[in-house]
């Protein structure tokens, strides 16, 4: 007869609403897993999405994700020459808010040339760009759906597809424009005084600028050595796609990895802390009878059992519900929380060890309790 | 009745308990000396604070003597040679309990407060089962197998946990007040059980008691006064 089972299935209502908060606190640990992970994933697609080998930048620069990076537009030329390069394509970055019915949408706009690297990959819905101008494909976040249009500095702009989890490190959502318009609306957008410089400074082609050139290599090719060639020109410096990610990784997310750190190694010692309080509390409140099974007999084996199967039935049932609760409203978060195996199981295993250890707690007190104060006289 | 020809269960010399100690010692028994027979039923009378709960745990390895010399059923037990787990075994197959409050776990059914004694002396779950059931049904509260503690009234309750303290075939049955929460004519059947159950399992009953409704249910009666022991008129019949 398991006396841990039949102690709390006596007491169901109470196990269970102890569960459940429990488990709403779990819910909270796992989200927070989750937001990091979103975060780091949503961070890393942008860097993924152009499938590239080799990101050319401005000389002392980290590139685009990290600081302003600017180059001259003819650069992609320079680079499609280079021995080893499959295919190149200007590409570039910036953040706007632009006005949608009635409020402000934050956009990360990413402008590309058509039919060379750094355009959407997968569209989930509508199309890609087709027409030369005025033509976006926006992530789905931005809720705009195909067919709507908004302006864009001096430009109204239509919304032709849709993809999906594409966003900045801040999480604005990206939009595709194509880098004609892009560039366009780098000028309008810009502050007065660098409007009048760049419209001295010379020509139309030589004033249009790009965050980056992305090259894919040949895959006989080892871009450490195309970088090399790259960085021998002035002005200019090259990342592989390696080094491209560890940059934003480092300088993007590594904040954000410290404060969700931080802020998760808090929850989980309050989750410790409240899971010992519960454990000890509920053995507090057994003792009486941990003195009537000792009075009777009951090898210590029994005693220690009763506490520790409790205990972990606890974390597992608070556990699961925290699990099942996450997955319920995981999607309604305005930023993608992203839950691996791996989360779980490393929660699992924290949960399980600081029941056990609680128990330990409870177990002490148990083993403490003289028999006779069953007898009561 | 001679009693000194039959069986010597409890055998007690010189033993003597304090708590505390310089200002604070509360000497709670000095120098006692009991004996006690199989099929005898005795109780332990005398005012509050003269150490008579003290007594009763002594005898159930419940707390250890200060001093002096304690033999259950033929075995020494404080001579240092006892570890506490091997107290709880020897109190699981020689010792049963009947307490004032009944002390029935609250989470168990009736019949599996009772099954609950006989699995950790080794019963398989089914013949526990089986004996519980025998054994309520003895005490005719088999009726009440399945109800919870919560549940059963107090003399049901009490009943339940003399079934209990039955269960494994004690050689020893310590009753703190075991008639406290009864009307007297429940308290006199349940003494009257008791006696039936020394004498038909040949053990002996040790009970404590202010009750003197039912007095006259005993064989022996032993006043404690300040921690030592006055024989009452003998023995009765
Ligand atoms: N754990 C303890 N620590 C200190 N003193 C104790 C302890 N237990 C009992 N005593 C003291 O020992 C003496 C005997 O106590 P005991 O409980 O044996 O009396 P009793 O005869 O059972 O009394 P009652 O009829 O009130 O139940 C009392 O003076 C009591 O205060
Ligand atoms: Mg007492």
């Amino acid at each position: 007869m398991n006396l841990a089972f039949r102690d709390v299935r006596h007491n169901l209502f109470r196990f269970l609403l102890t569960c459940l908060g429990l488990g709403l606190l779990m819910t909270v640990v796992l989200a927070m897993m989750g937001i990091y992970n979103g975060l780091v994933a949503d961070a890393l697609n942008i860097v993924k999405a152009p499938q590239a080998d080799l990101w050319v930048v401005e000389a002392g620069t980290q590139g685009p994700f990290a600081e302003a990076s600017n180059i001259p537009g003819d650069t992609r030329d320079a680079v499609a020459r280079l021995h080893g390069v499959a295919q190149a394509g200007s590409i570039t970055y910036q953040t706007i808010e632009a006005p949608f019915e009635g409020g402000a949408l934050r956009l990360y706009v990413i402008g590309y040339e058509r039919g060379r690297l750094g355009g959407p990959q997968t569209i989930a819905q509508g199309r890609g760009l087709q027409a030369s101008h005025f033509e976006l494909v926006a992530d789905a976040k931005t809720g705009l759906t195909p067919g709507d249009t908004l302006m864009l500095g001096r430009n109204r702009f239509t919304v032709v597809g849709l993809v999906r989890d594409t966003m900045n490190s801040g999480g604005d959502p990206a939009v595709f424009l194509t880098l004609a318009d892009a560039q366009v609306l780098q000028t309008q957008l810009a502050p007065p005084a660098a409007r009048v410089q760049a419209a001295r400074g010379g020509s139309v082609n030589d004033g249009a600028t790009v965050a980056a050139v992305i090259a894919r290599l040949d895959p006989s090719v080892d871009a450490q050595s195309v970088a090399h060639t790259v960085r021998q020109w002035k002005h200019l410096s090259a990342l592989t796609q390696a080094e491209q990610e560890d940059i934003l990784i480092r300088s993007v997310v590594d904040k954000a990895r410290k404060q969700i750190g931080l802020f998760l190694g808090i929850l989980l010692t309050v989750s410790a802390v409240v899971i010992a309080l519960i454990i000890y509390t509920m053995t507090m409140e057994k003792l009486k009878q941990i003195a009537t099974l000792k009075l009777i007999g009951a090898p210590d084996r029994v005693i220690i059992g009763l506490i520790v199967q409790q205990s972990v039935a606890l974390g597992v049932v608070g556990l699961t519900l925290g699990l099942a609760l996450i997955m319920a409203v995981k999607d309604y978060f305005p930023r993608r929380v992203m839950l691996e195996p791996v989360n779980a199981l490393a929660l699992t295993g924290i949960i399980l060890v600081v029941c056990v250890l609680a128990s330990g707690l409870g177990v002490r007190a148990a083993l403490k309790v003289d028999p006779a104060t069953a007898l009561g006289g | 009745m001679l009693h000194d020809s039959r069986r010597v269960i409890v055998d007690i010399k010189g033993v003597a308990k304090h708590y505390g100690d310089g200002e604070a010692r509360v000497d709670a028994l000095r120098n006692l000396d009991l004996t006690v027979h199989a099929g005898e039923v005795v109780a332990l009378l005398g005012p509050s604070g003269s150490g008579k709960t003290t007594l009763l745990n002594i005898i159930g390895c419940i707390i250890d003597p200060s001093k002096g010399q304690v033999s259950l059923d033929g075995e020494m037990v404080y001579d240092n040679r006892w570890l506490r787990g091997d107290l709880r075994r020897l109190r699981l197959d020689k010792v049963g309990f009947i307490f004032q409050a009944h002390n029935l776990l609250p989470f168990l059914n009736a019949t599996d407060n009772v099954a609950l004694v006989l699995q950790l002396a080794g019963k398989t779950a089914a013949e526990a089962q089986a004996r519980a059931q025998e054994l309520l049904e003895y005490l005719e509260v088999g009726h009440r197998a399945r109800a919870m503690p919560a549940l059963l009234s107090g003399g049901e309750a009490q009943r339940v946990a003399i079934a209990r303290a039955l269960a494994n075939g004690p050689r020893i049955i310590l009753a703190d007040e075991p008639t406290a929460a009864l009307d007297s004519k429940r308290a006199g059947i349940v003494m009257d059980l008791l006696r039936k159950l020394a004498a038909e399992q040949d053990a002996c009953i040790i009970a404590v008691t202010h009750d003197e409704k039912i007095l006259d249910r005993f064989d022996r009666l032993f006043h404690l006064r300040d921690g030592r022991l006055e024989d009452d008129e003998g023995e009765r019949t």
